[in-house]
Formats: C-alpha cells, structure tokens, sequence
C-alpha cells in the first residue's frame, strides 16, 4: 500500500469516528450551545411531530429482566396442553384454585385466557379500559442469552448493533438540540436504549445521591462548590474542548438534580406498595407531576430469570410489578396526566413452554408485552401462541417487537418510525386514533 | 532522523510539570516526592524508566494463587453419573448435581471478586505503573466479559497473557488472544468447525481487534476467515487445535489463496498498514488526545508516522512507546489536559498522587461499576468507548463522590453517613513550599494544589474561589483545611481530566 492510499485511510478513520461520535454537546442545556448544536445535527434527519400530537406525551418503560414468564403472567386456562406442559407450575383455571394456589383472573372478551392472581391490580386496569396486552412479541431467530436478547430489545436490531432506539427517537427529533431533561433513567447504569449520538440520558439510582455528598462535611463548602459547579463554560475555555463538555455537564447536574430533588421531595397523592419498581414509578410520577419536559422515562426491574421453584417466587415478582404500575396509574389519573403517559411494560424473553426438572422455566423467546395509560386501546390484542407448534419447544412470536415500537414512535411520540428504525414496520393497534 | 511531528522534546524542557504529565498519562501519577524524582532522571532516562519496567522488580507480585479447578470440566466418572440418572430418571440426583453446579458458579463468582480486588490493588501499589496502564489498554481493547464465560480462572489467565506481551509484540500478542481460552469461549470459536463456521471471532478479529470497521476487507474475508480460525478451540485451561474440526480446504483471504489455519490469518492481517494505524489511533487516543471528533491535524499526522515506525518494527510495540513518550507532541499544550480519566484513572490516581488511604477496595470496585468500569466485565466485545463517554450527570456526581470517600471516609454506602476521624494526612503535599520556619503561604499552596492536580491552564476564578473559602475560614492552610480544598478541587470539571 502507497503512502497515499495510508492518508486516504487515515482520512477514512478520522472522519468516520468523527462522523459517528460528533456528541460534543450531548448534554449542553440550550441556553449554552443552541448554535453549536445546530450546526452538528446531520442535515435532513430532523423530524418535528406530526400536526395534532401533543408534545406533552410521555413514555414510561418498565423494563422486566431476567425473562419474565409469559405464560404464566398471561395464561391460556382454556388449553389442556397448558398444564400438560407444566404439571408443577401451572397457574389454575378459574374456580379450580386453592388456598395455596389461586386460580387465574378471567380476562374478559377472551375464551380460556387469564391473568396471574397476582395482578389483581393489573386486572383492575384492564376491567377499567386503560391497559392492554398484546400478545405474542419477539423477533426472528430468537437469541436466548440475556445480554444479547437484551441487547437487541435496546437496539431494536436483531444483530443488537448501533444506538438505542429511545437514544435515536431523540437524536433524530431534538432539532440538534437535545435537552437535558429530555431522557431520565432510573436505575444503576443508563440503559443502552437511551443512548444515542447526540442524546444522553440523565441517570440516577436513588435521587439522594444524585447530589454531591462533600456539601455534608461543613455548611461552608456548599457555596464555593456551587460557583464552580455552576459557571457553566468559562470565558477563554473552549467550548468544544473536553474541558468545555465538562464544564457543560457539571452545570446540568447541578440544574437536574436540584429540579428532581425538589420534584421528589413532594409525597405522591396515592400510596405506592413497598417495593423497588414502585419506588422508581413514584419518583417519575413526582417528575411528571412536577412538569419536568422529560418525554421518555426508563425504569427496570430483575429477578425474573426463574430458573427454579418458580411458583411462589414468580407470584411474588407480579404481585410487585402489578401493584406498582397500579398505584402508578392511580397517582398520574389523580394528578390528571393519566392521557398524557403511557406506560410499556416488556422482558428480554419469554420462557420455555414445558417446565424443567427443578419446577422452574429456562430461557425461551416470544411473550406478552402490557401498556397501561387512557390512550390504550383496552383489552388482549393479537392471538395467544400455539403450544403445540413450537420452535425447539419455544413459543413463535406473530409480532415484532419493532412493529410495537413503531406504533409507540408513530402513534404515540408523533414521529417517523422509519426514521428512528431504518425500515417500515407495520404498526401495532395500541394507541387510540 | 525520525519524521519531524516524532521529534523528541528538547531535554531541557523536560521539568517537574512535564515529569506530571508522563506520569499520569504513562501510569496513574505520582506523589510530588515521586514526579520530582522522575523530573530529575532527565527525559531519555524518565522514559527509560517508565517503559523497560521489566528491570523494576516487583514486590506486589504474588504467585498464582487463585483456585484454577473451580469450573474444570466434568470428569468421566461424573459425566456418566448424570448420564445414569438421566436414563433412571433420577431426580433426586439431578436435583443434587444441579445444586453442586450452582455452588461451584457462585464460588466461581466469588473468585471473580477477589480477581477484580487483587487487579485494583495491584494498580494502587505496582511500581511498573505502565504494565497496569497497557494491561488495561489490553483488556478493553481484546475486550472479554467473565459474565459470558463464567470461568474466572480463564479472566486471570488472559490478563497474565495481556501483561505478557503488554510492550512486546503485537503479533505475538494477537496470536496469544486467537489461542487464549476465555477469548475463544466469549467469541464462540469453540463452536467454530468444518460443517458450520461460526463467524463471531473472525469477524471481531478485523473489525474490532486489527483492521477496523468497514477497513480494507469483505463479508467474504470473514467467511474464509472463519473457514481459518475452525478448530481452535481449548480444553480445560488450554488451547488445543482439533484436527478433525478444522477446514483444510484453500481459503482465500484479503486476497491470498492458500490452505491457511488461524497463524496464517494473522500473518495476512499484518500485512495490511491500515493495522498498524488501527492499533496506533486506540494507543494515541489512550495516552495522548480522546478529544472527539479526530485528534487535530498534527495528531494526525502523528499517528500516521506513529504506524509506520510500528509497521518497520514488525509490530513490536516497546519502540513505539518510547517514541510516543519521548516526543514534543505529547507534551504539547494543546495536549494537556486532553483526555479524560476513565473511573480506574481517576481513582488510583488520586490514591497514588495524594497518597489518600485506599478505603475498601469492594467499595471502590462498586463505585467504578456505578461509573460504567466494571473490570472484567466490559460493556461489550467493543469494550470502554472511553472520552466524553465517561461522562453524564449521574457519572460526574459519582466521580465527585468516590473523591469524597477516599479523602474523608464517607460512604455514600451508609446513610446518614457520618464523619470519619481525620484519617488522611495531606500536608506532605506541600512540602515544597514550606520556608525555613515550616511555614507555608496560603496563596501559594492554593496556586500550587491546583496546578499539582489539575495541570497547566487553570481559570483564575478557580484560585479566587479557594482563596475566598480560605480566608473566610481563618486564612490558615492545616490539614482540615487542605481536605476541604482538595474536596472542591476534586469537585472540580478539570479534575476528571488528564
């Protein structure tokens, strides 16, 4: 190779990795680098939502990790190869529970299918008319390890490459000018789906510590910690130097973590049960409530990975998922945001249709996703996978999790899904016309 | 003469701030007794140091303690024990085998942890900061996640394999990571054979590990690739090559035919500059500038002269190193100040140049996780993307808070925390300054505290900030009062630079 073709190359890399991470302001609040921001976002990507979808909508994503039971949250009472499949752990048909073991919740309008007893809260929001399940998701070959079959929920790409799909909304809608706010993850780690190129979620696990803990040592040292954290980009510092982003993002958390702070620190209007998903659902309740211009909330929940004994374990897991998203429900209908927000509750994968030896499910591939929010269209959409026509003893998905997305961009956010996904998906019935 | 932008730094420019600047960018900083004493070898001795560390001995060496059995393979006997019980459909025994699998996982989980402690230790104490430096380098470049593979034993393999080669020859170095266990099980060529290539090393093996994306090769050289790499596989701790699992057809690979195995794909790969230049752009932005978009111009350039010494060296990477070190364009201004720290750096730098107590290691290893540096558990086959990436609202916080920790004891762990005995005895910093009475001016140890941890171009508002908290206080400068400074200057956006 020529010396020539060394600088075309050389030329290539520079110019693709500046191409790819041109994130030099990924946080910067407005008021600082509009201009900047606007000259960086690659021409002709920038979407605005469709006329007569109101930009106050907000996305709630409640990840389920582990691979939560599809079968037996959403269970299928009616079909005898249910409970030849899983003997040990079978949920019972109504009116053939017992102490023990409670029988399942008939959902309505629906021949032979159920919700776990767990989810009496949940049942109450669907008799209501304000949640849905929708049947059947997953994606063509079906990985079956947690991390990739994560990986490609974020991406929303089946070879889990790229940014997330939360991340690219914003990247292709923020007009070049991402707001801080715009994506709060609650949770250890930002999850992949909020990142995007110029879009980087704010993340925080418990709002307590989203603060600097030196302030605690001496009342003195609040007041100059604040003057260097709240400069901004000083004069004669350049703003698109390393030093520049940072001095941008020590002003952001300072404004984001003293805006959720205060948001938190109202109590909500309905008690929220004792549980971890609970207590992040009522700390975006606090923010929603408090009007944070937040569009996508992200918080998560493990556990479900039941490999063994899962019967009282699993219950357990629901019970505390189906109570949070009620209580959460309740509190934004008594705030009156109940129209504006939409709750998506998914898992990585479903399970195995037939139980293992230690009366627990391994990893398998398609199940139920859940929305919660007055703009559902209300009920079971899509029909329950065959349990008998299996993919190597795994349930096949009738719908792409994408198609779901897509109606969630498109028909929910207002925006391209094309754009945002790279193809057209067919769109999911979920949100009311 | 070497090309003009890999011309040394005129040695009598080499001073106690550019001695700072090796220091922390070649290994994780040093006290001001330690960069002092490196500023005084003189440049070309400095490096020297710094790079053959091999002639340091070291005292934090331990031998190989860790259990290397814990997940060995079945044995015969227990394999057809499960086999029995399987036919009999034993449940009992299954149910026994199970709960002993799972016991060895969490064992094995356990071995991680101490793993990851021994690592962070190793980092705070080595006296071959560099060693630690490239095998970091190492491990987020041939990134490898223990979660996947669920062998410890194999992590700490791959990190001697990494420390064994970390200056030596990147070829050598490359074959060592196609034949390394841990990386053939995260990369599945385990499962690569004859009847069905699995493509996952071969592909990472370009994209990620030599060439680049998208750089100078095709689909197809993946496939003919992969046709190359069947059959490396490992048996328990070692690598085997299965005859019977290999192709021994002709492949044909960047455009050479031949009945190539896995060395042989190597071999082709190097013979492509875009490696060199590949490999040399990664060191360049670990060491000298992470600055996103491109480097400027002239790093470049830099990097382009870098490659071919690499290439005329046959890959070796220790003359590369020296080079890179020695030049007047790593200690240039525009330079300075222009990476910023990965959690690990920003820790055991401020452990190693301020000399604070090292608390507990497990604390500092959660707190890295929380920052998005887990060791041996990279995000991805990717690993750290490193630069601005670093950096969001929650992670500055974080960063900010370990600072606090490690100066004061307060764990953001305990709730309400409370504060810890002064524990940590900062006025050894200052020893410079101190005038025939012992006496230090307060104006001067501000100045000099700023520039000692942040580097050259500090905006006078920060010093006028100090200077004001000071006298508010009671204008003297004792070691509670240094802890509050060295608590806002760690609050600092500049600290988290390099």
């Amino acid at each position: 190779m020529t010396d020539h073709n060394d600088t075309t190359f050389s030329r290539r890399l520079f110019m693709q990795q500046g191409l790819t991470f041109a994130s030099l302001a990924a946080t910067a609040p407005l008021f600082i680098q509009r201009s900047a921001m606007g000259l960086l976002a690659p021409a002709g990507s920038m979407l605005s939502s469709r006329p007569g979808v109101p930009e106050d909508r907000v996305l709630v994503v409640v990840q389920l990790s582990g691979g939560n039971d599809g079968l037996n949250t959403v269970i299928p009472f009616g079909h005898d190869d249910y409970y030849r499949a899983r003997p040990g752990i079978a949920v019972a048909a109504p009116g053939k529970g017992t102490n023990d073991r409670p029988a399942a919740l008939a959902l309505s309008g629906v021949d032979g299918l159920g919700v776990h007893p767990s989810l009496d809260g949940f049942m109450q929001l669907m008799d209501d008319g304000v949640a849905s399940i929708v049947q059947g998701v997953g994606y063509p070959n079906p990985n079956r390890s947690h991390f990739t079959s994560m990986d490609i929920w974020h991406t929303a790409d089946t070879d889990a490459r790229g940014n997330g799909w939360i991340g690219r909304y914003f990247d292709c809608t923020c007009n070049g000018r991402p707001t801080p706010e715009g994506a709060v993850s609650i949770g250890r780690e930002a999850p992949l789906a909020m990142h995007g190129d110029l879009q980087r979620p704010v993340n925080f696990d418990s709002e307590q510590l989203f603060r600097w803990l030196g302030e605690d040592l001496h009342a003195s040292i609040a007041q100059p910690y604040e003057q260097i954290n709240r400069a901004g980009v000083l004069d004669e510092v350049d703003p698109d130097s390393q030093l520049g982003f940072l001095m941008r993002t020590a002003l952001d958390a300072q404004v984001s973590s003293e805006r959720i702070r205060k948001a938190v620190a109202r109590p909500p209007l309905v008690a929220y049960p004792q549980n971890d998903l609970a207590r992040q659902l009522r700390i975006v309740s606090a923010m929603i409530r408090d009007g944070l211009t937040t569009r996508v909330y992200y918080v998560s929940m493990g556990g479900y990975d039941t490999h063994a004994n899962q019967f009282g374990q699993h219950a357990n897991l629901l019970r505390q998922m189906g109570g949070a998203l009620s209580a959460f429900y309740k509190d934004l209908k008594q705030q009156g945001n109940s129209g504006r927000v939409l709750t998506m509750v998914f898992s990585e994968f479903g399970r195995r249709v037939a139980q293992n030896a230690s009366a627990g499910t391994d990893h398998g591939t398609a199940a139920p996703m859940y929305f919660v929010g007055d703009m559902v269209i209300p009920g079971v959409r899509g029909d329950h996978p065959s349990l008998t026509d299996l993919d190597e003893g795994d349930l096949k998905f009738s719908v792409d999790f994408r198609s779901v997305y897509a109606a969630v961009l498109e028909d929910w956010l207002g925006t391209s899904a094309k754009t945002v996904l790279g193809r057209d998906y067919k769109r999911a019935k979920i949100i009311k016309a | 003469m070497p090309p003009r932008i890999l011309q040394p730094l005129n040695p009598r420019d080499f001073d106690f701030w550019k001695a700072r600047h090796l220091l922390n960018r070649a290994g994780f900083g040093g006290t001001p007794a330690q960069v002092a004493a490196l500023a005084s070898m003189g440049l070309k001795d400095a490096v020297a140091y710094i790079v053959n560390y091999q002639d340091i001995g070291d005292p934090a060496v331990a031998a190989d303690t860790f259990d290397a059995d814990i997940m060995s393979p079945a044995t015969a006997e227990e394999r057809q024990e499960v086999q029995r019980a399987r036919r009999a459909g034993d449940e009992a025994v299954l149910e026994r085998l199970r709960m002993e699998r799972q016991q060895r996982q969490r064992q094995d989980r356990q071995q991680m942890g101490r793993i990851q402690e021994w690592w962070l230790q190793k980092m705070i104490e080595s006296p071959r900061p560099l060693e630690e430096k490239l095998t970091l380098f190492w491990h987020g470049h041939f990134a490898t996640g223990y979660r996947s593979i669920e062998d410890s034993y194999h992590m700490f393999r791959q990190n001697q394999l990494f420390r064994a080669h970390a200056t030596g020859s990147f070829r050598e170095l490359t074959l060592g990571v196609i034949r390394d266990p841990a990386m053939i099980r995260y990369l599945n060529n385990d499962q690569n054979n004859r009847r069905a290539p699995n493509e996952n090393l071969a592909r990472e093996l370009m994209e990620l590990f030599t060439l680049g994306e998208g750089h100078d090769y095709t689909e197809d050289d993946i496939k003919q690739g992969a046709r190359a790499l069947t059959g490396y596989g490992f048996q328990d701790d070692a690598f085997v090559f299965r005859q019977r699992l290999h192709d021994p057809e002709l492949k044909t690979i960047l455009g050479r035919t031949g009945n190539w195995d896995g060395d042989d794909f190597v071999s082709i790969i190097l013979t492509r500059p875009v490696a060199g230049e590949f490999i040399c752009f990664k060191l360049y932005r670990y060491f000298v500038n992470d600055r996103r978009p491109a480097p400027p111009e002239a790093g470049q350039r830099f990097v382009i002269e870098l490659a071919k010494l690499f290439r005329e060296q046959d890959y070796q990477l220790r003359p590369v190193l020296e080079t890179l070190f020695m030049s007047e364009h790593f200690y240039a201004d525009a330079n300075a100040g222009a990476v910023i720290k990965s959690p690990l750096q920003l820790i055991v730098q401020a452990v190693r140049s301020l000399l604070t107590p090292a608390r507990s290691v497990r604390d500092l290893l959660g707190a890295c996780d929380l920052m998005g540096q887990n060791l041996f558990q990279p995000p991805n086959v990717k690993g750290w993307e490193g630069g601005e990436s670093w950096i969001n609202t929650s992670s500055l916080f974080i960063r900010q808070n370990v600072l606090i920790y490690l100066l004061t004891g307060h764990s953001p762990q305990a709730m309400p925390w409370q504060t810890a005995p002064g524990d940590y005895d900062a006025l050894h910093l200052l020893e410079s300054l101190r005038d025939d009475q012992g006496a230090v001016d307060p104006e001067a140890a501000i100045d000099y505290l700023l520039r000692f941890n942040l580097g050259g171009a500090i905006h006078p508002q920060r010093a006028e900030t100090l200077r004001a908290f000071i006298t508010q206080r009671d204008g003297a400068i004792d070691n509670a009062a240094l802890i509050a400074l060295l608590s806002l200057i760690t609050a600092m956006p500049e600290y988290q630079l390099s």
